[in-house]
């Protein structure tokens, strides 16, 4: 076993844990119905934790998704109100502002040779500023094509997949073909391995940089898109903290947050972990909602401690090498 | 020729780092670049594979002329690199690190069959059959990910390969089969420049040498033309020409500190040291030799794990961190001073107080206007320029950098400080200074360990040498012994078990 | 002192500007009187409110100096004000409650120290686990609920009054000039900026980084404890949810507008306060003045924007107090990764 796969097998076997855990308690959970909805209820947060887990695999991080998931529910919001174009030409136009500015906050980040962090900062308070601008206000999203967006397929069992579902699918599965199957992906990995490295082996540091983020604007566009017909309305207060949630499900979903080993895959499962918890809660009824930040916050800790671990083991290998 | 270099010229601010140096490579042939550290070998290297622009003279390839922009331009061309530090990324795949950026693409998905099978082929003739091309780097040894760099860097360029210290952090075994992959690549008739401070490995496998010293062109001669001594005394040369003056009165005062098999593995081998009270203790040796490890051991940066250091009285000092070393009366000016030894942004002033002042503690600020005073004095006496104690020390020149890495060690007045390579890359004025200032500080009782490629500085300076090699203390030279030739035989002096200290 | 004032005079140009340009819009903004034997107007409201940045930024200053970053310093906020409410609500002194509040503090800086300087954890990532999980702790303290009070004796601390001047300004005037002193008047200060600069140069030359570190996530989570108490006093009542939200953020802001390099080195704990009432008078300006908040984050967000062109070690140095380090041979190297 190698040990860039090791955090991803604890994290599945974790979620089974915890998920046979919820079954020996609640019976219930184990079926397809529970599964769709964890699926359904979880759709935006996937997709937008899929953009931030090729972020994080590059050593950067993306504070600006919550608030790009919130523009964009205003954003499809007020143009459906205001304007006669149909959600699909709203939707292009929106995936377009997003990337365009998850890419020139990339451009920034490389451009200024500063920290990820500080210069999504930024893009977080203008995201969110701009959502303002456009509303105050919980605009409602009334369309009959929204309305088709919400069907969803019956599993056997009486589950329901939804097309946020499905896309969520989707998005993960393309993610897992971008990072991983992809000269792009391996590109995104040097970075994250070491800059100065992937220099030297041919990345274009600037160019990649610019489309890591610009992917990550994308996919929180389209987060908002979902989200938008989660909740069927645009409201610029909407998913504060997203992107800490994000971070979170990336995290344990077994990537190194200091970037260049994980799995796309591992922040499906991360998502889905971070959505039983909260089943598990709701199904007990009697738990309060604060054990969900404390249970993520230790999973988070072991995550790191797991990884650190297993970092210094690496080099615990090759510590004889010279000075 | 495969490779012509005439009058390669560089400048940093404030050094030459290259002067006019000439430099030929054949086809078939493994060719050493030796040379101390700012000798300027790894900037000719960066000069030729594009890290750096070259300020003048030529370069050519297969007769043409060369200016290789980048390492990638440089790679086209048919240049390619394996650097000390393994310069691929361990968190990828052994196959994604040697077809990177060249990855079998279908329908925009990297085909990880095609790409296994080309890693595979590209990885066939280096005996490296039993590697899965499919696991990550970082899995492997140093020594396969070495040859995995050296098959990618054939595959890419295969004109010319550059091995810069390839070895130092192979075992012997591992060494060995290194060799055969070179030997094979120069049967193939690539050439290749091959970095190493480990001399045994020059004269096994290299065909010729070039020895720079100084930013300058020393020698260049077949390896077999050439003994170990000779070799050596270009390497460490004569400098300053001061005709080896050694100081006037021989220091024997009382035993001050004695190290009874002092050691860590893997760095320096356990050696018996006692230090008197006013003497300088020369350590000569070779890069690599374990000269800096032993000074790394005595002040608690890399803490023994053997052995033990004490007074006269037999206690023991506690050498577990600087702290522990600096509470103990010692001092340490390290040889990277950009890295280790000064804090760019603080003023001079602030710069030469930090020791004094971490050793008082945060809560009893060192005043400000004593602060001043110490910085001012420090300043005259050490010839400092700028002499501004408020500027910031990142913007001064090297040498004056490290006046003021010595200037805070000298304000904590230690008992024993440890100076290494004190006067690279000074000026020759500063460096009388520098070995001036030793004699005075040892007129006043401090004993001194002074580590330096210098010759010549050790002579005129210590009142014993100690040579390590191999990272082993093997003789110890006072008196009349302590001259260019006897340090010279004392390093070149074959070993009958060279792999061993190593591991 | 001119050279404090020149270190200094960035931010209290942007403050005269910003207050100016608040002034244009709202004449009144400066205007102060005295009502009820208190002092009132925008201005007073403005140091008022300004209390938890201005706080939470002298702490952060401290760790930013070392090039490490606080996340949590929102939660522990909410954690320390739970506690504190929850220790005059189930009948214990207002000294028992201080305790409670300032200890949860102290433990929690302990913990993010502990995760930094021994584990070697990077500060953003260390910081994170307890900027997720802090929250559900000071729930958990609350119950969930808002956790109101009457004790009149911590309520003090957030809506009394001394003299006329509100007991919050009080708080992080004496805060602030107590660290500023602490730092500046013993070596503290210089020698957080010299592990901040150069932690292995200042290792060898015997400074003690792990301790150091260790202490300023500590002194880091006691301002968000006072910060915390002072926003619980001020509503008389925990609010484990809100209190504190997203403060980290603008307390960072803060520390970066007051000229101190995310990249760790030389600080200013005024400049970073200074910073703080920057960010406050945008907020209350851009209410006065009659503009929708809404264009508050953007405005935000295009001063961070300047602040960083400013910082940039690739476009050389800047102003002075803004971009304010010395050009240096690593300089670029100088990125996150730059210490793996």
């Amino acid at each position: 076993m190698t040990s860039r796969l090791l955090p991803l097998y604890a994290t599945i076997a974790i979620f089974l844990a915890a998920y046979l855990v919820c079954y020996l308690q609640f019976p219930a959970m184990l079926s397809t119905r529970v599964l769709g909805n964890l699926l359904t209820d979880n759709a935006y947060l996937g997709i937008v934790a899929v953009g931030m887990t090729v972020v994080i695999l590059s050593g950067g991080i993306d504070l600006s998704v919550g608030s790009v998931i919130a523009f964009a529910g205003v954003f499809i919001a007020v143009l459906l109100r205001d304007t006669g174009l149909h959600p699909l030409a709203v939707f292009a136009l929106l995936l377009a502002t997003t990337t365009a500015f998850g890419a020139a906050m990339g451009g920034l980040i490389h451009g200024l040779a500063m920290p990820p962090f500080i210069v999504t900062l930024a893009g977080m308070f203008l995201a969110r500023g701009a959502a303002y601008m456009l509303t105050i206000d919980s605009v409602p999203i009334d369309h009959d094509f929204y309305d088709m967006l919400r069907s969803y397929q019956r599993l056997p069992g009486g589950g329901r997949l939804t097309v946020i579902g499905a896309t969520m699918l989707l998005s993960v599965l393309a993610g897992m073909i971008l990072a991983h199957r992809t000269r792009f992906g391996t590109a995104v990995l040097a970075l994250g391995g070491g800059a100065p490295t992937a220099r030297l082996m041919g990345v274009s540091i600037g160019r990649t940089t610019v489309l890591i983020y610009a992917f990550s604007g994308f996919m929180a566009g389209l987060s908002g898109i979902v989200f938008s017909i989660y909740t069927g309305s645009g409201y610029p207060l909407a998913t504060v903290g997203t992107e800490l949630t994000a971070i979170a499900a990336v995290v344990i979903g077994g990537t190194l947050l200091t970037g260049g080993s994980g799995y796309v895959f591992g922040t499906l499962i991360g998502v889905l972990t971070m959505g039983l918890i909260q089943t598990y809660i709701v199904f007990d009824g009697s738990l309060s909602s604060w054990w969900t930040k404390i249970v993520i916050g230790m999973l988070l800790l072991l995550f790191i401690l797991l990884q650190k671990g297993l970092l210094m083991l690496g080099h615990g290998r090759g510590a004889v090498s010279a000075t | 020729m495969l490779l012509t270099i005439r009058d390669l010229t560089k400048t940093f601010p404030g050094t030459v780092a290259l002067d006019g140096v000439r430099f030929d490579l054949a086809a078939g042939e493994v060719h050493a670049l030796l040379g101390e550290n700012g000798a300027g070998k790894s900037t000719l290297i960066k000069c030729l594979t594009g890290m750096h622009a070259r300020d003048g003279g030529q370069i050519a390839l297969d007769g043409q002329p060369i200016s290789p922009g980048s390492t990638q331009e440089a790679q086209a061309l048919g240049i390619g690199t394996v650097y000390q530090e393994v310069n691929l990324l361990p968190n990828l795949t052994v196959a994604e690190n040697l077809t990177f950026g060249r990855q079998p693409v279908r329908f925009g998905m990297v085909s990880r069959r095609r790409m296994h099978e080309e890693a595979r082929e590209m990885l066939a003739g280096y005996g490296l059959d039993h590697v899965d091309v499919a696991r990550e780097l970082g899995a492997y040894p140093v020594a396969v990910q070495q040859i995995v760099a050296i098959a990618r860097a054939v595959a890419l360029s295969g004109k010319v390969l550059i091995l810069d210290e390839p070895t130092a952090s192979l075992d012997a075994r591992e060494t060995e089969t290194l060799f055969e992959v070179v030997r094979g690549l120069r049967a193939r008739g690539l050439g290749i420049i091959f970095i190493s401070h480990f001399l045994d490995q020059v004269f096994d496998l290299t065909d010729r040498v070039t020895v720079l010293r100084n930013g300058r062109h020393i020698v260049t001669a077949g390896t077999a033309a050439l003994n170990r001594v000779e070799l050596i005394h270009h390497m460490l040369g004569h400098e300053l020409e001061m005709a080896e003056a050694r100081r006037g009165v021989q220091r024997d005062g009382p035993a001050m500190l004695r190290a009874e098999g002092l050691g860590r593995r893997g760095r320096i081998a356990p050696f018996d040291l006692t230090v008197r009270r006013g003497e300088v203790i020369g350590l000569a040796g070779l890069l690599g030799s374990g000269r800096t490890e032993t000074g790394d051991v005595l002040f608690g940066r890399t803490p023994a794990d053997r052995g033990a250091l004490r007074e006269p009285d037999g206690t023991a000092v506690e050498l577990r961190s600087p702290r522990a070393a600096i509470a103990a009366g010692f001092g340490y000016a390290p040889e990277d001073r950009k890295t280790d030894g000064i804090v760019a942004d603080l003023s001079v002033r602030e710069n030469i107080a930090l020791a004094l002042q971490a050793r008082r503690g945060w809560a009893r600020p060192l005043p400000r206007a004593e602060a001043r005073r110490l910085a001012e004095d420090y300043i005259r006496r050490l010839d400092i320029r700028p002499a501004d104690p408020e500027k910031a020390v990142g913007l001064l020149s090297g040498g004056n950098q490290q006046k003021v890495v010595l200037a805070r060690w000298l304000a904590m007045n230690p008992r024993f400080l440890i100076l290494d390579e004190p006067t690279r890359g000074i000026d020759v004025g500063a460096h009388a200074e520098i070995l001036r200032l030793v004699g005075d500080l040892t007129d006043a009782g401090m004993s001194i360990l002074l580590i330096s490629s210098e010759l010549d500085e050790l002579i005129a300076a210590s009142d014993r040498v100690i040579v390590v090699r191999d990272r082993r203390h093997v003789s110890e030279l006072v008196g009349e012994d302590i001259c260019t030739d006897r340090i010279v035989q004392a390093i070149a002096r074959p070993d009958a078990d060279p792999e061993g200290a190593r591991a | 002192m001119s050279q404090g004032l020149r270190r200094l005079a960035p931010q209290l140009v942007t403050l005269a500007a910003v207050v100016a340009l608040v002034s244009a819009f709202f004449p009144g903004f400066l205007a102060v009187e005295i009502a009820d034997g208190r002092l009132v107007g925008s201005a007073v409201d403005v140091l008022k409110r300004g209390a938890p940045v201005a706080l939470l930024a002298v702490g952060m200053t401290l760790v930013i100096a070392t090039r490490g970053i606080d996340l949590s310093v929102g939660a522990v906020m909410a954690i320390c004000g739970a506690a504190s409410a929850w220790a005059v609500s189930n009948g214990l002194g207002l000294g028992a409650a201080l305790a409670l509040g300032l200890g949860a503090g102290l433990l929690c800086g302990l913990w993010n120290g502990v995760l930094v300087a021994l584990f070697g954890i990077q500060p953003i990532v260390a910081t994170l686990i307890l900027m997720v999980a802090g929250r559900g702790v000071a729930q958990m303290i609350t119950e969930g609920r808002i956790l109101t009070f009457s004790h009149e004796g911590l309520a003090f601390f957030g809506a009394g009054d001394v003299v006329g001047v509100p007991t919050p300004i009080l708080i992080w005037i004496v805060t602030g000039v107590a660290v500023g002193l602490l730092v500046r008047r013993t070596a503290l200060g210089l020698l957080i900026e010299a592990i901040g600069i150069n932690r292995p140069a200042s290792a060898l030359a015997g400074v003690n980084a792990r301790v150091l570190l260790i202490a300023v996530y500590v002194a880091s989570g006691l301002c968000a404890a006072i910060a915390g108490i002072v926003v619980a006093a001020d509503i008389r009542g925990a609010d484990a949810n809100n209190a504190g939200l997203w403060l980290e953020l603008d307390a960072i802001l803060a520390v970066v507008i007051g000229g101190t390099s995310l990249l760790g080195g030389r600080f200013s704990v005024a400049a970073s306060i200074l910073g703080a009432l920057v960010i406050q008078t945008i907020d209350t300006g851009i209410l006065l003045a009659g503009f929708p908040s809404e264009f508050n984050l953007v405005i935000k967000a295009g001063l961070v924007v300047i602040i960083l062109v400013l910082q940039s070690p690739r476009l050389g140095p800047g102003l002075p107090g803004f971009g304010l380090r010395a050009p240096r041979a690593a300089g670029v190297a100088r990125t996150e990764k730059a210490t793996e």
